[in-house]
């Protein structure tokens, strides 16, 4: 949260809902709440790690930041633009300063397009007037970077691996040297001998070309690996934000304490008592009153029913949002060996 | 399929070669389908470079020799009321037809896929108003459609060709509707709109190369309806006029001597069925061999 420069990317109470349509002239009241009032924002090179399990909404942010969806309410600033309201056409010189990596990347390349023309596309629809021959060599050159042979560009996807086809996906992301990259769980489809590659590879890329990147997961150990700073997200909300160290050493909320628990320890004799959390994340469409978590949270009291807990300061850059002060939450795979001892 | 790809070799050239090759495979296994193929090439042919071989005009009458039996003289399927030879009527005939049946499904296919590209990409109001309209169109009936525009615009095989388009666009329409929806939800069309690709490129070069096979499948049924369909307005009258042979129009002529020249009937309706049938088991063919879910990933 340094305040030196400008950040990239900076959200304002961003509100993103899925109106339920019923029938073909009524239209429901009803609506999935994916997205219910986040903000952040991230600075120029910064890795922002956005945890939280399925249906938290992680995703979500991460398409409507970069406008595939129009959001609700709310603001997005794009390198001090205003970008929540723009049109398609307007977007378009947004577009090539902001890139996706996606999460399957078996349906993230065009089964019928051949590799090249794959990482060429970028170059082609933003600087139509490119010649041929160049376009060719910075396709190579992308192909390099990304650690593929150079004769990939003349295959097919299917010709490749998982781990292959999503550094194809980043050497296309990275073709117009983005600003800003989010990257929607870009491992936690692949082996995981291949996601250390793949984590490495962004990490790479990130400190040559000064990127900054949305990193969305739900593998605790690879954000925290790749992060500078963590936002974890439950329900829609964001529940808590720091950086990296703080919030792996001092989490503050009672759902980054279940998140750490249920994260595998690497050492099998280790035995653990661990948080188990009851039951599915609530439905997004009647999500509960007062505190979203507190249907799951084993420290909630009454009045967590009743108030909707702000997201406020507790440390320095820090931000939690849960009423309660008084607890003392277990870190990041510490808990360990406080059961092995007890 | 996906698994084997996963664990594909870095070098995966085979592997592409083999999914193309178990496409081809599963084609040629299917023995209606490669029947088809060869029926419509030898008619093809035929039609194409059978009329200079056969020494007898179309037109060519001749008094002398009317109603002569196949295989009895010079005229190998004989002659008709006119002493005109068969063969050489017939496949001129065949020329018309297939001229036909391929010219509707060319104009069918283009209009149907552009429709149903832009429903299915665009959605909402712009879609529903083009899929309505293809399903108003799809209610009447097709036949008497037909006959309605044949007896008012003059016939000539320009407007049967059209007529009969003008009645087979709206399965493309559906068919490349649907494909595009459901490609258009997929990460790579988000990709592209991510990238900030012009609706043209998303459109063209993303979506419609990966609904290819059931457009293929659709136009080849749509020829063999074509063929179907020139054949019911030639018979009717409507269509192709004598004397410019059709397999319709021959057949036509024919029902007044089908007792006495049965023959005059017979060969037309054999080319007509042959035509037909060779298309849709060349058409069934292709819709297993393109089956999505054994190609695609």
């Amino acid at each position: 949260m340094s305040s030196q420069a400008q950040p990239v990317l900076e959200v304002d109470g961003l509100v993103k809902h899925f109106p339920i349509s019923s029938g073909l002239f009524s239209r429901s009241r009803d609506k999935v709440r994916a997205v219910d009032g986040v903000s952040f924002a991230v600075a120029k090179g910064e890795v922002l790690g956005l945890v939280g399990e399925s249906g938290s909404g992680k995703t979500t942010v991460g398409r409507t930041v970069l406008r595939l969806d129009t959001p609700t309410d709310g603001t997005i600033r794009f390198l001090g633009n205003d970008i929540t309201h723009l049109k398609r056409g307007q977007l378009r010189p947004f577009r090539r300063q902001m890139q996706l990596v996606f999460q399957d990347p078996f349906s993230s390349l065009n089964p019928r397009m051949r590799v090249d023309r794959i990482i060429g596309a970028p170059l082609a629809i933003h600087e139509p007037g490119m010649k041929a021959a160049e376009r060719a060599s910075r396709v190579e050159d992308a192909l390099a970077m990304v650690g593929l042979p150079r004769n990939s560009g003349e295959r097919f996807p299917h010709e490749f691996s998982g781990g292959q086809r999503q550094r194809i996906g980043i050497a296309r992301a990275l073709m117009l040297r983005p600003e800003l990259l989010v990257a929607d769980e870009p491992v936690s489809a692949l082996d995981v001998s291949i996601q250390a590659q793949v984590v490495k590879l962004l990490l790479d890329v990130r400190a040559q070309l000064g990127l900054t990147i949305l990193f969305i997961a739900h593998d605790l150990a690879v954000v925290g690996h790749v992060s500078d700073r963590v936002a974890v997200m439950y329900l829609g909300k964001l529940v808590e934000i720091a950086d990296t160290r703080t919030l792996f050493s001092d989490p503050r909320h009672p759902y980054t304490e279940a998140l750490f628990s249920a994260a595998p320890v690497p050492d099998p004799t280790i035995r653990r008592k661990r948080i188990v959390l009851a039951g599915d994340i609530p439905s997004p469409i009647n999500p509960p009153s007062g505190c979203a978590f507190r249907t799951r949270c084993r420290y909630a009291l009454p009045r967590c029913a009743q108030e909707v807990p702000p997201l406020r300061e507790v440390g320095k850059g820090h931000l939690k949002a849960c009423l309660r002060d008084d607890l003392d939450l277990v870190p990041w795979q510490s808990q360990a060996l406080t059961a092995a001892s007890a | 399929m996906t698994a084997d790809t996963a664990i594909a070799p870095h070098g995966g050239q085979t592997l592409r070669r083999s999914t193309r090759y178990r496409t081809l495979r599963r084609f040629t296994r299917h023995r209606l389908a490669m029947f088809g193929l060869v029926v419509i090439v030898l008619l093809v042919m035929a039609c194409a470079i059978g009329p200079s071989l056969v020494p007898f005009d179309q037109f060519q009458l001749n008094m002398r020799a009317r109603f002569r039996e196949p295989f009895a003289t010079v005229h190998i399927l004989g002659t008709d009321e006119l002493g005109r030879d068969l063969l050489a009527r017939l496949l001129m005939a065949g020329r018309i037809s297939l001229t036909i049946g391929f010219a509707a499904m060319v104009i069918a296919v283009t209009v149907g896929t552009i429709v149903g590209t832009i429903a299915g990409f665009y959605g909402g109001a712009i879609g529903s108003a083009l899929m309505r309209f293809v399903d108003a169109v799809l209610c009447f009936p097709t036949i008497f459609l037909l006959l309605t525009l044949a007896a008012l615009v003059s016939p000539s095989i320009l407007t049967i060709t059209l007529i009969i388009a003008l009645t087979a666009w709206m399965e493309v329409a559906r068919v490349v509707q649907g494909q595009i929806r459901a490609l258009r939800e997929r990460d790579f069309a988000v990709a592209a709109e991510a990238m900030g690709a012009p609706d043209r490129w998303i459109m063209f070069k993303e979506l419609l190369p990966n609904a290819v096979a059931p457009i293929v499948v659709a136009a080849t049924l749509i020829i063999a309806r074509g063929i179907l369909l020139e054949s019911y307005v030639s018979y009717l009258g409507y269509g192709i006029q004598p004397p410019v042979a059709s397999w319709g129009n021959m057949l036509e002529k024919a029902q007044q001597y089908l007792t006495t020249a049965p023959w005059l009937a017979l060969l037309p309706g054999l080319m007509i069925t042959l035509a037909v049938a060779s298309f849709n088991f060349l058409g069934d063919g292709l819709r297993d061999a393109l089956d999505p879910r054994s190609d695609l990933t």
